[in-house]
């Protein structure tokens, strides 16, 4: 598997790493085969749009560069979003290719997400 | 075998010969020499047929064959008879044979008593037991059994269950120290996937009333695993799975049982396994278990010492004297997950195991929520290999620096 410099860069500067105060909606998620924990915290515009994304956790290099990743990519944009992105997106983001064996760890935050955005439109009556 | 040639051993085994790859994962399972594979290819292709049942060649050929392997393994672990030899799928399925069984000849009265360095396969069974369920906790980082708590504990207990060597911390255990301190009425187990492998195990002298062991961690294949008991314990257990095989006679209003140990072999067994193994057998015993355990332990002692010299940052489980344990080394690095340097070892074609090794206690305790690397070694590994993970891990802590 590769490492780029870019994916080590985001593990070791984490961006939208943190809390939010008084969060839209939060979810944690975890991956048992790195003991991951990836816990999200969203604010949410009333038109759906994600204001601020961030990520808190420990884990190996792809699970957290992978939270960091997409919170950015997410912040600014709608939940809809988050909803269809799928692997294959994360993949793209990420830049690198994925052996099936650490699949779980890029995938635990966007897991994160779509669980936090169900939540949230769940509490919201949607 | 006139000598022990490293060059030799390597060239029996395919999938390793020529250094295609430096396979430290062997606490997982080991690679198969040519003879196990040729073994059980002709198995398949010149006498396959179903075991005990046939009244024609082939049947009894292969019910020979299958029977002798059970033969040879009881000769490997000095056991006094065949019938104490139970073939299983492997060493959790024999855990579980006995979690099934005993606490149903105890009347699930008394505790069990485990280890906080167990195998998943020696603590989840007895937890879901029906029986009471106590730990002996490990000292720390250096992965010892606190002796005065199994002393303390080992009295009371009606089961004491632990493993021969630790597959995460290396700890090989006193079992025959330890054992002295089980009441006689009580029963002793050990989990000896990590020690038949690796060293000369003689239940004669173990003190033990019940070992396990699986196959495929002793260059026999998977699916086939060991129980071996003490004759007249096995005798006075009931069976675990029911079905063909393990009946004498079978009426619309019960059954009787076979006798050892097809009691306990429900179903048709796998054949070319239990041939397989036996062939892996005597494999282990042309090369000898003495040079085997003297090679491993010279590899852990080595790759410790260069860890300590040359990677500052990591840190090894459990004892640091090669002595005290068996021929694997897990340890963790600050700042590098175990599952990243598995990773990038994985890009040098090196090959070890990252995570809790199925001891998630360990990992707890020792408070590293990533778990461990460990590079686990075998009869074909050398000094060359554990050079090439040493500057694997320094790639490794170069591309994490931060």
């Amino acid at each position: 598997m590769d490492y780029s410099e870019y994916l080590v860069d985001y593990y070791l500067h984490p961006r939208n790493k943190g809390k939010i105060d008084k969060p839209s909606a939060r979810a944690v998620k975890s991956n048992p085969l790195c003991g991951d924990t990836v816990s999200v915290e969203l604010r949410i515009s009333k038109t759906g749009k994600v204001e601020t994304a961030r990520f808190n956790g420990t884990g190996c290099a792809i699970s957290s560069a992978s939270a960091s990743i997409l919170m950015e990519h997410f912040e600014g944009k709608s939940t809809r979003e988050i909803k269809r992105a799928d692997g294959k997106k994360v993949k793209a983001l990420l830049g690198i290719e994925i052996s099936p064996a650490r699949e779980k760890c890029a995938l635990v935050a966007l897991d994160a997400l779509k669980m936090a955005v169900s939540d949230y439109e769940k509490k919201r009556g949607k | 075998m006139a000598g022990f040639s490293l060059a030799n051993v390597q060239r029996d085994f395919p999938l390793i010969t020529g250094g295609k790859i430096a396979y430290l994962d062997n606490a997982a399972t080991t690679q198969k020499p040519v003879s196990v594979l040729e073994k059980m290819d002709s198995f398949y292709r010149e006498y396959n047929a179903n075991v005990h049942r046939g009244i024609h060649r082939l049947s009894e050929r292969a019910t020979d064959e299958y029977e002798g392997a059970r033969e040879k393994i009881a000769r490997f672990i000095g056991a006094k008879s065949p019938k104490e030899i139970v073939f299983t799928k492997n060493t959790t399925e024999s855990l579980n044979l006995l979690s099934r069984t005993l606490p149903k000849l105890l009347g699930n009265r008394g505790t069990v008593l485990s280890t906080e360095m167990e195998h998943h396969s020696n603590i989840v069974p007895w937890q879901n037991s029906g029986m009471k369920f106590d730990y002996v906790p490990i000292t720390g980082w250096g992965g010892e059994l606190d002796l005065d708590s199994f002393a303390l504990k080992a009295g009371k207990a009606s089961i004491v269950t632990l493993t021969h060597a630790s597959n995460v911390l290396g700890t090989i255990n006193p079992v025959e120290k330890l054992g002295r301190l089980v009441p006689k009425e009580s029963f002793l187990i050990l989990d000896c996937a990590q020690s038949v492998p690796n060293m000369p195990v003689n239940v004669g002298k173990l003190g033990a009333d019940f070992i396990a062991f699986s196959g495929h961690k002793m260059c026999g294949p998977t699916g086939i695993g060991v129980l071996w008991g003490k004759e007249e314990l096995l005798e006075n257990l009931p069976p675990f799975l029911y079905g063909g095989d393990m009946i004498s006679s079978v009426s619309m209003k019960g059954a009787e049982w076979n006798s050892l140990p097809w009691k306990f072999e429900a179903g048709t067994p796998p054949i070319g396994e239990a041939i397989g193994l036996g062939e892996a057998v005597t494999y282990l015993k042309r090369i000898g278990m003495e040079r085997i355990r003297t090679h491993e332990e010279k590899l852990a002692s080595y790759c410790m010492k260069r860890l300590s010299e040359e990677i500052p940052n990591a840190r090894v489980l459990g004892p640091l004297d090669a002595k005290k344990r068996g021929g694997l080394v897990a340890f963790s690095i600050d700042g590098v997950h175990p599952h990243d340097i598995s990773g990038i070892l994985d890009n040098f074609n090196i090959a070890v195991r990252a995570g809790f090794h199925c001891a998630e206690p360990v990992s707890k305790k020792l408070s590293l929520p990533g778990g461990s690397t460990r590079a686990s070694f075998y009869l074909y590994n050398d000094p060359s290999e554990v050079d090439l993970l040493i500057d694997g891990l320094k790639k490794a802590e170069f591309l994490f620096k931060r």
